[in-house]
């Protein structure tokens, strides 16, 4: 059972740093700090609104491959995958 | 050739198609009925997932709300996609790895709990059908334009539809026949938007064209919008917010975990083969849908753009004649959901901010996409293309909303609950009847949708959110957590958003009957009611984990499976016993 508790623990760590990137992008960037965001200005979007309506979704596609990508390996890692 | 004989044989086609394909992969079992057979490829369950997901709200209503919200839209795009994040990370691998057919059995199982499971039910047919109410005014407004009727006969003919195409299937036909659709409704969203994007901005990319300087001038497209609507007394497009920042947070975190709670998305990571698929699966589905969602606010502020340079020509001095009014305005002056008004008797079109001017009186919002096409003056077979889109796009969903309403019924109240003895071909039997029966209530419910095709699936989300998606995660991430804090948390989260809702927006959405009004100074912390699952979630979290401190924590047995659950060795394919 310790095994499966590290594997456990490590796959919570890895979950709650792909949390705080989720909700920097969105409810951080796009929301809290748009205002102060929109102040920069990428070519006609202003980064901000760019972040609310096109770079929280990029984000979170590629939140989602590392999290599969590194949880796979942590399932060889910890003897446990199919 | 005439557009609406084109658009017959585009619809027609795509329809036979399906239907071909619906045949070919009829259900023979109950397991091929509720999970296709458990083998289906991460790649194409990710495709499958997108139709699915996508529904008339994402691919009719979002982009028209967005270019009336403008910045304040994009609740629905960071909702609907970052709900992905947590469904990947927080709940289908383990739910795969559980190895059942639907959500309550989880539930049940999980919290060793019949009445758990029959709550599960009760939260699931309540956010579902809400669901399917959103897809019917969807289908309607898809139907009535295509067919040049009324609001209420598009309707009607579209539940006909519905009917015979999910009843048919069950989730193997549903699985492939939604990839088709994929296919179709992706590329009549994003063809129209190219040419749109090229017309305005000369980039094709309609992502890069948000972004880029209007054709012959130095201004970015974003600046002249806000410029242009600003003049005419509206907000300013980029930075309107929805209402307020803390409701945009809770319309967003609703929509997020709403995602992760409806059950018919869930049941997608159950026919994956593996649990690193399930994982890898949601990863896809995000890539499809994010090629819809990221296109979207293109089409939103480009759709906006258009409609009024088309109102009031930039270069004409007055504003569009009614008599000269383009054949697009005709057609859905028809169906009802577009009126106009002369009221200062001058035969010209007024279009502003200002109530006592303003002389379009009924933009309904869901027309917004399927007549952006015509409006920016495409070519016939694009704006026929986008049609059979739309319908696909409704069509795929409402049959994936209808398989999981029968499978909650049949499989886990009927089979699970009232008669475990039945037999598998009375169990379909059953299943098929509760789809017809949820067809007809939605369809009913439909005549008089509570909002917007997209705002009446934002209701849906909150109650998944409020109800299922806090059970689930409490199922897999405390060992302890017991049955009669998961039983009180979904009743006190459910009951919380529903009272709220309807208070607003009227008892089973009938208007008439809501006893607050729909008005703001009554809204809590000045939370729509469409956001409130964000809060419904919160008041399911405290009150279970309150309850569960008066009880003993969960059974040694239960502890062990949920140890087991949490990691992908021995999954086994998707099964009954």
């Amino acid at each position: 059972m310790s095994k499966n508790n590290a594997y456990w623990s490590a796959n919570v760590s890895l979950m709650i740093k792909l949390l705080v990137v989720w909700f920097v992008v969105s409810f951080g960037c796009g929301i809290l700090l748009v205002d102060v965001l929109n102040n920069i200005q990428i070519g006609g979007y202003k980064l901000g609104f760019w972040f609310a309506q096109q770079g929280a979704i990029y984000t979170f596609v590629v939140l989602i491959f590392v999290y599969a990508k590194k949880m796979a390996a942590l399932d060889i890692e910890h003897g446990v995958d199919e | 050739m005439e557009l609406q004989t084109l658009t017959y044989i585009v619809v027609g086609m795509t329809f036979a198609l399906y239907l071909g394909i619906a045949f070919w992969a009829r259900a023979g079992s109950t397991k091929e009925f509720y999970v296709a057979g458990g083998g289906v490829h991460p790649v194409l369950n990710g495709m499958a997932t997108g139709a699915d997901w996508m529904s008339a709200a994402s691919f009719i209503g979002m982009a028209g709300l967005i270019a009336f919200y403008g910045y304040g839209g994009s609740v629905f795009l960071m909702g609907w996609t970052g709900g992905y994040v947590l469904l990947a990370l927080l709940l289908a691998p383990y739910l795969r790895k559980f190895g059942k057919f639907t959500v309550p059995e989880f539930i049940g199982d999980r919290f060793y709990s019949k009445t758990a499971r029959i709550v599960a039910v009760i939260c699931l047919i309540v956010a579902s059908v809400t669901y399917v109410i959103g897809q019917m005014k969807g289908i309607g407004v898809a139907f009535s334009r295509f067919l040049e009727v009324q609001y209420e006969v598009g309707l009607l003919v579209g539940m006909t539809i519905v009917f015979f195409y999910s009843v048919m299937g069950g989730m193997k036909g549903i699985t492939y026949t939604q990839i088709a659709q994929y296919v179709v409704l992706i590329f009549a969203y994003t063809i129209p938007a190219v040419f749109i994007s090229l017309n305005l901005t000369g980039n094709p990319i309609p992502q890069l064209g948000l972004g880029s300087t209007l054709i012959g001038s130095e201004t970015f497209l974003l600046d002249r919008l806000d410029q242009i609507v600003t003049e005419l007394g509206w907000a300013e497009y980029s930075t309107q917010t929805r209402l307020s920042t803390t409701n945009m947070v809770a319309y967003t975190l609703s929509l997020m975990i709403g995602t992760a709670g409806l059950p018919h998305v869930i049941i997608r990571f159950f026919t994956v083969p593996k649990v690193k698929d399930a994982r890898t699966s949601a990863g896809w589905a995000l890539v499809f849908i994010a090629i819809l969602y990221t296109t979207a606010p293109a089409v939103a502020a480009m759709a906006r753009l258009n409609l009024i340079n088309t109102m009031q020509p930039p270069a004409a001095e007055e504003n569009l004649a009614y008599a000269e009014r383009p054949d697009w305005f005709k057609n859905w002056e028809t169906t009802g959901l577009l009126k106009f008004e002369d009221k200062n008797g001058d035969g010209r079109i007024q279009y502003e901010a200002d109530k006592s001017k303003n002389e379009l009186v009924k933009v309904d919002r869901d027309i917004m996409v399927l007549a952006n096409p015509e409006i920016a003056k495409l070519p016939n077979w694009v704006i026929a293309l986008v049609a059979a889109g739309g319908l696909a796009a409704a069509l795929s969903t409402a049959a994936g909303l209808l398989l999981a309403i029968a499978s909650a019924i049949s499989h886990d109240l009927l089979k699970g609950v009232l008669k475990p003895d039945i037999t598998e071909k009375q169990e379909l039997r059953a299943s098929r009847i509760a789809m017809a029966g949820a067809i007809v209530f939605a369809g009913y419910l439909g005549f008089n949708p509570p909002d917007f095709a997209a705002g009446t699936v934002a209701l849906a989300f909150g109650l998944a959110a409020s109800s299922i998606f806090p059970a689930l995660m409490m199922g897999i991430f405390s060992k302890k957590m017991n049955r009669e804090g998961a039983i009180a948390g979904m009743i006190a989260g459910l009951s919380v958003t529903l009272f709220y809702v309807f208070q607003h927006k009227g008892i089973m959405f009938i208007a008439s009957t809501s006893f607050l009004g729909d008005l703001p100074n009554n809204w809590f912390l000045g939370i729509e009611p469409n956001a409130f699952g964000a809060v419904g979630a919160l008041v399911n979290f405290t009150v279970a984990l309150a309850v569960y401190r008066m009880y003993g924590e969960a059974p040694k047995d239960v502890q062990d499976m949920v140890e087991h659950i949490r990691i992908p060795a021995g999954a086994g394919q998707a099964s009954d016993h």
